[in-house]
């Protein structure tokens, strides 16, 4: 069973985060305790660990680290994931996004590129791809590599035809890959206007200024507290009137920060920078 | 036969009650959130395997025939009484020690996200003996794991009689995991939610 949940207390996932901010300088007390402790579990049966085993590798095997930060943070990902989202950036933040000269995207938490790209792809489509820019960051290395790959497998890029239908994009997913056996890699023209680098949400500061910035399904791993940190962040990286998008299950709850992001989409959570 | 005492006894303790369900589960489902009253005093939480491009379908039938309150669960909503939450597609739901739900994108478990093992798990977790399950019809062995803890944690774990459910699979994966403290059919099941 890989779900296993109870082979770790709640102290001893504490003890691990003290570990982990001490030893690697990453700090992970603001992270939802279940989702942690699942994966804690998960690292723990994978490698066939008791709780000592890892807690030793981790102060003493500094490679073990990098593999440890992959496991430990979620990188499951796909293209145009909620079709609806994208269509709604198609009618409600494209038209403000065509006003400007040079147009900065920042993707914040975009794991292995997918989302990057379907960005990418949306805003080709839209006439915006000669002038967009689309940054995107993780504070893991190892996926910006295969982020900046740009190759995915052909099966993948299948799966994710059913979203693309939804998105109401012309043509098929496929047009946008050239395509080699079983690998697709996205296509020059669309590879050539994003950037991907390191950046750690939770210790970085503001680093460009956006006219839109995305960050999905990355607040679902943060408690509150450090949920409202981050939305200051975002609030100090975007441009007057700057877009903020966040996953569809995640909302602005804080009052303070319900004044100063105007609700454009209630339902797919895209919001305006208001005031300055 | 009407449930035993013990068994109404602890249904009635019961302050979070969870429905797994899968293949062939739908019209208990719906039957289920039909007659569920307004203020039945405990939380309820629906987990529900579904294709995930379709979601607010199933949603919108639920919630404009509950008479109980509903909501899709969203990151970080408390866990309230005389409410009826169900697990969104494409996520996991996982409940957190200060009674709030989170969501995860982690990767299917049975296939499935949201998984029932996972909820369920994470309910044994923070609730254990507060909770009651039930497992209804499905078609794949999810459910089962997450049960067994739920009944090592004190909590009122239920199967659907598998020769009364469309897919027997499910609920009987459970039984042979001995995850079910009762075996009920879908009318003892009924009985039980409306005493």
């Amino acid at each position: 069973m890989d779900t296993a949940q109870g082979i770790i207390s709640n102290a001893q996932v504490q003890e691990l985060i003290d570990i982990v901010r001490k030893v690697h300088g990453f700090d992970f007390s603001g992270y939802t305790k279940a989702s942690l402790k699942r994966r804690l579990t998960r690292i723990m049966l994978l490698n066939k660990f008791e709780f000592y085993d890892l807690k030793h590798v981790l102060i003493n095997d500094v490679d073990f680290f990098q593999g440890f930060l992959e496991e430990i943070t979620v990188n499951v990902t796909e293209m145009f994931r909620d079709p609806s989202f994208y269509k709604a950036v198609n009618t409600q933040v494209v038209p403000y996004l065509s006003t400007y000269q040079h147009v900065k995207i920042w993707s914040a938490g975009c794991s292995t590129g997918e989302e990057v790209y379907s960005m990418a792809i949306l805003l080709n489509e839209a006439g915006l791809g000669k002038k967009s820019f689309i940054y995107g960051t993780d504070i893991n290395t190892e996926v910006l590599r295969e982020a900046r790959k740009g190759i995915y497998s052909l099966r993948n890029i299948k799966s994710y035809a059913e979203n693309y239908q939804y998105t109401g994009l012309k043509g098929s997913i496929t047009d946008h890959f050239t395509i080699l056996y079983d690998a697709a890699s996205i296509h020059n023209e669309l590879k050539q206007n994003t950037l991907f680098s390191v950046h750690n949400l939770i210790s970085d500061t503001v680093f460009n200024e956006f006219q839109m910035i995305s960050c999905r399904n990355v607040f679902i791993y943060f408690e509150t507290f450090l949920q409202e940190r981050i939305l200051d962040l975002f609030y100090k990286s975007l441009c007057p009137l700057g877009y903020l998008c966040l996953g569809s299950k995640e909302t602005i709850r804080s009052d303070s920060f319900k004044s100063k992001f105007k609700v454009i989409n209630q339902k797919e959570n895209i919001y305006q920078k208001v005031g300055t | 036969m009407g449930p035993d005492n013990k068994l109404l006894e602890r249904w009635h303790d019961a302050q979070i009650v969870l429905f797994g369900g899968s293949a062939g589960s739908f019209k208990i489902l719906f039957r289920i959130i039909k007659d569920l009253p307004e203020k039945l005093g405990k939380t309820v939480i629906l987990i529900i395997h579904r294709k995930k491009n379709f979601f607010s379908e199933i949603e919108k039938l639920f919630a404009e025939n509950s008479r109980m309150y509903m909501r899709e669960i969203e990151d970080k909503d408390i866990l309230k009484t005389n409410t009826m939450y169900i697990a969104p597609a494409n996520y996991h739901t996982l409940i957190e020690d200060g009674g709030y739900f989170s969501l995860d994108v982690s990767e299917p478990v049975w296939y499935s996200k949201p998984s029932i093992d996972v909820t369920f798990e994470s309910a044994a977790e923070v609730y254990g003996n507060k909770c009651a399950a039930i497992l209804l019809s499905g078609a794949n062995q999810d459910g089962a794991g997450g049960m067994l803890k739920l009944r090592e944690s004190g909590a009122l774990t239920i199967a659907q009689e598998p020769a009364d459910a469309e897919m027997p699979e499910m609920p009987r994966s459970a039984i042979n995991l001995g995850a079910a403290d009762y075996i009920l059919t879908q009318d003892e099941i009924f009985k039980l939610l409306l005493s």
